[in-house]
């Protein structure tokens, strides 16, 4: 348990919720290749998330709508830690997510747009992504409610004396939730190999963490379920793939779960009718954690281990912007449901 | 008279009485500061204060939980959830505790339980649900679903004084598109239990509620014009108490009845109302009670999918020719 003692209002100072000064991991002995993926995961969220917004407000996608902007590294960092059947289940602000688990943008942009080509079939949205095939089970929108779920997940690996690990994403504001608790304490009672990553944004929606939780240490509520824990830079994708590998070993050998803080921002508003700033936190809070945002500083890294240079960049961008001017042009140009879908997968199909 | 939305009518009705009565407090996802998901209390944190306008954690169960106790010991409070599908989350303490709080212990449960609700915003399985079918079959609570500005203001105030737990289901389709020119100063209230004629007519009547009554009334104008009929639309407002009276009137008078709800179809609304009809209005009939209503599939967020799964001014049209022809 590494977080130590539980921190309550008292003790609230702004800067203990900021993400802590980094301490990038070295990268002597990494694959330069692989570092090289890591970011361009990154980047491809970056970019489709930027194409998403603007397809938003162009009315190609309805609804609500939610935006990864800023953490990125939390996604592409888990997701390199964990193995192809392993199991993910998100909440709604799970683009990140789908595509760091390789979901594929064609399949992710046509969901937004509602299409038959969604990975969906357009009956999920934005909140709703899902792939069996690479083992993401889905986004959730009801906050909360997919963690008791991967509690479940966990079981059924364990029932059938697997290996694998369910691994849940959700953010600050679920813990708050009877769901949570209840999950949790099954996971610890059971000894279920289940890694909880609560990707603290500070914000649940437009209300600050330490307005709604007395103890706003979330490292520090695995106490309550003697359960191991950690609390990571999420601006760090290496910080985070290698938690996120530490739990996951945990699960796979000792079959029992972790609660991983990762504290991370989010750099666009709760969904696309939320400004960026105003209501609740100011230009200066995100232009500080802006300052840190895992686009700009781990190419810089990269770069400065002679593992990137500006052609490879510049090549890069260029791969990722023709990757979502394909998705966006798939999306558009893919069919609508046929209303014969309506009533498909209700029950099973006969 | 200045015209006001539906969503500005709610506002002024909750405004108006936390300001006539100091027992009345808010309570609820991101309603303080942020001013609401929707903003329907934008501006309340700044005249009420963190006292009675209170950001709560996600955590719905303790919401209603802690504003029915609250409302044992003699408060009002007023739990917004931040989309009504999230009151699935509260199904325990609404339906084992509050519901029966009078009948078991004799204690008073004043609490609204608000949200909006509905469809046609491509909101998804998650945003879009109409949950008052599940509610209405627990005895103990109250279900008001207000069409107009009017009754969005009247009914919320209405709701805030009655006696009993009030559910409040706002649509948040109407919530910016209607607009109505309402008294600026008086007591608006809209009686709970009492529904209204919003057109009267003596061929074929349409009992519905909530954002459906627009969709019947437009169907209404368009069998006017085109099948030169006279259709009578009802607007429930109340589901809980069910004004049982002005449902008979209607049938005796036209003799012709169909039900137009959003919610889908299966254990709705509509089997209810068809129900009563049949015991206490059969003789007047002359034709079946006919339903238009959501299909039975959880709502898809595709566009097209959504458009044909919710009930559409067309679909009202059709089913009333259907039954003009008996």
């Amino acid at each position: 348990m590494a977080a130590g003692r539980p921190r309550r209002r008292d003790d609230l100072k702004p800067q203990a919720l900021r993400p802590k000064e980094a301490t990038p991991s070295p990268l002597a002995g990494e694959s330069p290749a692989e570092l090289r993926r890591l970011l361009r995961d990154m980047l491809l969220i970056r970019r489709f998330e930027e194409r998403a917004g603007e397809q938003y407000a162009l009315g190609k996608i309805g609804g609500f709508c939610h935006l990864y902007i800023g953490q990125e590294a939390v996604a592409v960092g888990s997701m390199a830690a964990l193995r192809p059947d392993d199991y993910v289940m998100c909440s709604y602000r799970e683009h990140g997510q789908a595509l760091a688990r390789g979901l594929g943008a064609r399949s992710v942009m046509a969901e937004l747009f509602g299409k038959a080509t969604g990975c969906s079939g357009g009956k999920g949205g934005s909140m709703h992504l899902f792939d069996a095939e690479r083992r993401f089970l889905g986004g959730h929108a009801i906050v909360g409610g997919q963690i008791p779920l991967v509690t479940g997940a966990a079981f059924a690996i364990k029932y059938r004396g697997g290996d694998q690990v369910a691994a849940a994403f959700f953010g600050e504001a679920a813990v708050n939730n009877g769901a949570f608790h209840e999950a949790l304490n099954m996971a610890a009672l059971w000894k279920l190999p289940a890694i909880y990553i609560c990707e603290n944004n500070r914000y649940g929606m437009g209300t600050a963490a330490e307005r709604v939780s007395a103890i706003y240490d979330i490292a520090a509520r695995a106490c309550s379920y003697d359960m191991a824990a950690e609390t990571v830079d999420g601006m760090e994708v290496l910080a985070v793939r290698d938690a996120v590998a530490r739990a996951a070993t945990r699960a796979r050998e000792q079959q029992v779960p972790t609660l991983l803080e990762v504290r991370t921002y989010r750099f666009m508003g709760h969904s696309m009718a939320d400004p960026i700033h105003g209501h609740y936190r100011t230009k200066e809070e995100v232009e500080q954690h802006k300052a840190r945002d895992p686009i700009a500083t781990f190419p810089e890294r990269l770069r400065a281990a002679g593992m990137l240079d500006e052609e490879g960049w510049q090549a890069m961008e260029a791969d990722v912007a023709a990757e979502i001017e394909d998705a966006v042009r798939f999306a558009d140009e893919s069919p609508d449901p046929e209303p014969s879908a309506l009533s498909a997968h209700v029950y099973r199909e006969a | 008279m200045a015209e006001v939305t539906y969503l500005e009518a709610l506002r002024q009705g909750l405004r108006e009485e936390m300001r006539r009565d100091e027992r009345v407090f808010i309570l609820g996802e991101d309603v303080g500061a942020y001013g609401g998901a929707f903003k329907v209390t934008e501006g309340f944190y700044e005249e009420f204060g963190e006292a009675r306008v209170i950001d709560t954690p996600i955590s719905e169960a303790a919401i209603v939980g802690a504003a029915a106790g609250a409302a044992h010991m003699g408060l009002r409070p007023v739990a917004e959830m931040q989309f009504i599908d999230f009151i699935s989350c509260a199904y325990d303490m609404l339906t084992n505790y509050v519901a029966t709080a009078r009948y078991r212990a004799g204690l008073p449960t004043p609490i609204v339980v608000r949200g909006p609700c509905g469809g046609y915003v491509r909101g998804g399985p998650f945003h879009s649900q109409n949950p008052e079918a599940a509610f209405l079959h627990t005895p103990g609570l109250k279900i008001v679903c207000p069409a107009t500005a009017r009754d969005a203001k009247g009914l919320i105030k209405a709701a805030i004084r009655d006696d009993d737990p009030v559910l409040y289901f706002e649509h948040k389709f109407l919530y910016r598109r209607i607009k109505e020119a309402l008294p600026e100063d008086g007591d608006l209230l809209t009686p709970i239990g009492k529904a209204r004629i919003a057109r009267e007519g003596r061929d074929l009547s349409i009992i519905t509620y909530s954002a459906m009554v627009w969709k019947a009334l437009e169907a209404a104008e368009i069998l006017e014009r085109e099948d030169g009929l006279a259709v009578e639309v009802l607007d429930l407002r109340t589901l809980v108490p069910m004004d049982d009276d002005a449902i008979v009137a209607t049938v005796e008078k036209t003799n012709k009845v169909m039900i137009v709800h959003e919610d889908t179809r299966t254990g709705g609304v509509a089997g209810e109302i068809a129900a009563r009809i049949n015991e206490r209005a059969f003789e007047w009939l002359d034709g079946p009670v006919l339903r238009v209503t959501a299909a039975d599939v959880p709502l898809p967020y595709a566009p097209t999918l959504e458009d044909y799964v919710l009930p559409q001014t067309a679909d009202v049209v059709a089913v009333a020719r259907r039954l003009a022809a008996y």
